[in-house]
């Protein structure tokens, strides 16, 4: 089925928000995203042709955003924050953690195809640094025995309750705020 | 408790508060909506914005109510609201939470913005990453339509007003107005020649307001509770209301802190934040996010608002505190700063784009005890040529760190380098003996 007929509803929904229809481009390449873990050469050429744009208008859009992915990303995208606010708090320690338990470097990943690791710029959490996101999920505040029980849990239920919920208050210091977690 | 009364961070202090549509309308959540639409003419809520003294809290701090003013009165087509969620600037945090955990209040705010400038469409654009957030909001806006509060004929007023939430997909520069627009209409973000000013040639070509977060949030209480009441908070008469301030780097509690605009750093740390991590003094503090100048332990007693910041020579900007303790290499924060500039930098303008490969080529070689003692002219006379030069404010933004921190810890800069000089000298020794 192709991705026209397969997501018909949710692109009629997507058009229907917006007056001219490039404006829906990002998101109906996140819907090609979804599909596939990236974004095909297929699916752009289908967004083009349902958006009355041509193939170069949609990869030159798409090039220019880091979110969106042209090949294969591991199941469990590591960004880790690398910025001056979560860098003063241990970022770099963090990224140490992650390479030296999945043998992996920034932009690589693992041979299982499990997990993808990334050195991100501010993900506007610095508050709650160091912190990560995996696909569509913050996790804040990191330690090494955090990190031990993220990576175990994804590996066994592919989700883990560490990960933040709607924003963490002010107030509690790091330490209390891990027992609160 | 804080000795003050909060505004935007009220509600979601209370225990058991969730954010949901019965808690927000509990503590006299939509009322200013009820009171307001069909009841107060657009021209006077405008007006009362105006007369509140309330500036933008994303960076410029423009005066909203000026900014409104600015749309065509004798334009009769469509007119957009775009809500600018995408909080990209490093140090600052303060959207996520206002939208993650009161997002009805940031709906009543554009509901409101809408009414006051006509327009009928409004889009939250939220940054990519933040999917947390658009999907609170997504679930907000539902319960919002279901309730009659957005939608068509809201509250049988006659008023037509629809939301939006749009996702970005991770590109800092979408926060600048202009390119917020260029990405929502589905192009590369890359901001706009001004003038024309969205206000006339916005979204689609339509007039246009963007206005962030926290500036419409402030909406429904100033609405509620009057003009007088929001401008004599804060520094009045210049920098009114409150300001939730994110505290990040070497303190006990980092986390967003609502304080009246006018507290000094030194309150903000010692008194809300649990002073300094370790004990050790603050050597550095950012006032307003990485696109604001640092300033030194000499400026803590400087009142942060919108003149005062400025006048110590750096600015308020998204109000993103993030404090150094003493240790810090100061080279180090620059290029870390730095390096984020050259991977955002959209590319339009060469003097940004080329700039800042060689500001962090610079740095970089100091860093790694390469560098020469001409590289701070050259650093220096890089900044001169990239500040002012670009179509947008990115420029400036990106010669903040490198100028602020030659200008106050330049022997840092001098230290690393003779270090390398020393080094090369040994080096060359057998060099010159043969």
């Amino acid at each position: 089925m192709t991705f026209s007929e397969k997501y018909k509803d949710e692109i009629t929904d997507i058009l229907s928000r917006y007056p001219v229809k490039r404006s829906a481009l990002i998101p109906l390449l996140y819907v090609a995203q979804r599909d596939h873990g990236y974004v095909t050469e297929a699916a752009m050429q289908e967004i083009a042709a349902l958006l009355r744009l041509t193939p170069p208008q949609v990869y030159e859009t798409i090039t220019f955003y880091t979110m969106f992915h042209l090949k294969p990303v591991g199941k469990f995208h590591l960004q880790v924050c690398k910025s001056l606010m979560c860098a003063l708090v241990g970022s770099d320690t963090v990224i140490g953690w992650i390479a030296t338990k999945l043998g992996i470097a920034p932009g690589e990943t693992t041979a299982d195809g499990l997990f993808s690791l990334s050195a991100v710029e501010c993900l506007a959490a610095c508050g709650t640094g160091p912190m990560m996101q995996i696909n569509d999920d913050y996790y804040e505040q990191l330690t090494e025995d955090k990190l031990d029980q993220i990576l175990s849990d994804l590996r066994s239920t592919g989700t883990s309750s560490l990960k933040s919920g709607p924003f963490m208050w002010p107030g509690a210091t790091p330490a209390e705020r891990a027992c609160e977690a | 408790m804080p000795k003050h009364e909060l505004i935007l961070l009220k509600n979601m202090m209370q225990p058991g508060y969730t954010g949901s549509l019965p808690d927000y309308e509990k503590t006299g959540g939509y009322q200013a909506l009820r009171t307001t639409l069909g009841k107060i003419a657009p021209a006077d809520v405008t007006a009362m914005v105006k007369n509140s003294g309330l500036r933008g809290r994303g960076g410029a701090g423009f005066p909203t109510g000026v900014k409104w003013g600015f749309l065509p009165k004798d334009y009769h087509g469509p007119r957009y609201l775009c809500c600018n969620a995408d909080e990209s600037e490093p140090g600052t945090f303060k959207d996520r939470q206002l939208m993650e955990r009161d997002p009805h209040q940031v709906l009543e705010g554009i509901v409101l913005a809408c009414y006051a400038i006509g327009a009928e469409t409004a889009y939250i654009y939220i940054r990519g990453e933040m999917v947390l957030g658009s999907q609170i909001l997504d679930h907000a806006i539902a319960e919002a339509r279901a309730a009659g509060y957005i939608g068509r004929n809201i509250l049988g007023t006659g008023v037509h007003v629809d939301v939006w939430v749009h996702r970005g997909a991770g590109a800092y520069i979408c926060g600048e107005e202009t390119a917020l627009l260029e990405s929502l209409e589905g192009k590369r973000g890359l901001p706009r020649i001004k003038p024309p000013f969205p206000a006339t040639h916005g979204l689609y070509n339509k007039p246009t307001v963007v206005n962030n977060v926290e500036t419409l949030a402030n909406l429904p209480h100033i609405i509620r509770r009057g003009p007088e009441w929001f401008a004599a908070i804060g520094s009045p008469p210049k920098s009114t209301g409150t300001r939730v301030f994110c505290v990040s780097g070497h303190v006990k509690r980092p986390g967003n802190y609502e304080v009246p605009m006018g507290v000094t750093v030194r309150e903000l740390v010692y008194e809300h934040a649990g002073g300094m991590r370790s004990d050790k003094p603050i050597k550095a503090f950012i006032p307003g996010g990485a696109s604001a100048p640092f300033l030194t332990p000499a400026h803590l007693d400087v009142k942060l608002d919108f003149e005062h910041v400025a006048a110590a020579g750096s600015m308020l900007g998204s109000g993103g505190v993030t404090v150094m303790e003493e240790g810090t290499s100061m080279v180090w924060a620059a290029l870390r700063l730095m390096e984020f500039f050259y991977h955002e930098s959209c590319g339009k303008c060469s003097p940004c784009r080329e700039g800042s490969s060689w500001l962090v080529q610079t740095l970089r070689r100091i860093l790694a005890k390469r560098g020469r003692m001409q590289d701070l002219e050259t650093l220096l006379d890089l900044c001169k040529n990239i500040a002012g030069r670009t179509v947008c404010a990115f420029g400036d933004a990106e010669v903040a760190p490198i100028q602020s921190t030659l200008k106050y810890w330049r022997q840092e800069y001098v230290d690393l380098i003779r270090e390398a000089e020393a080094a090369n000298l040994i080096k060359l020794e057998p060099v010159g003996r043969g």
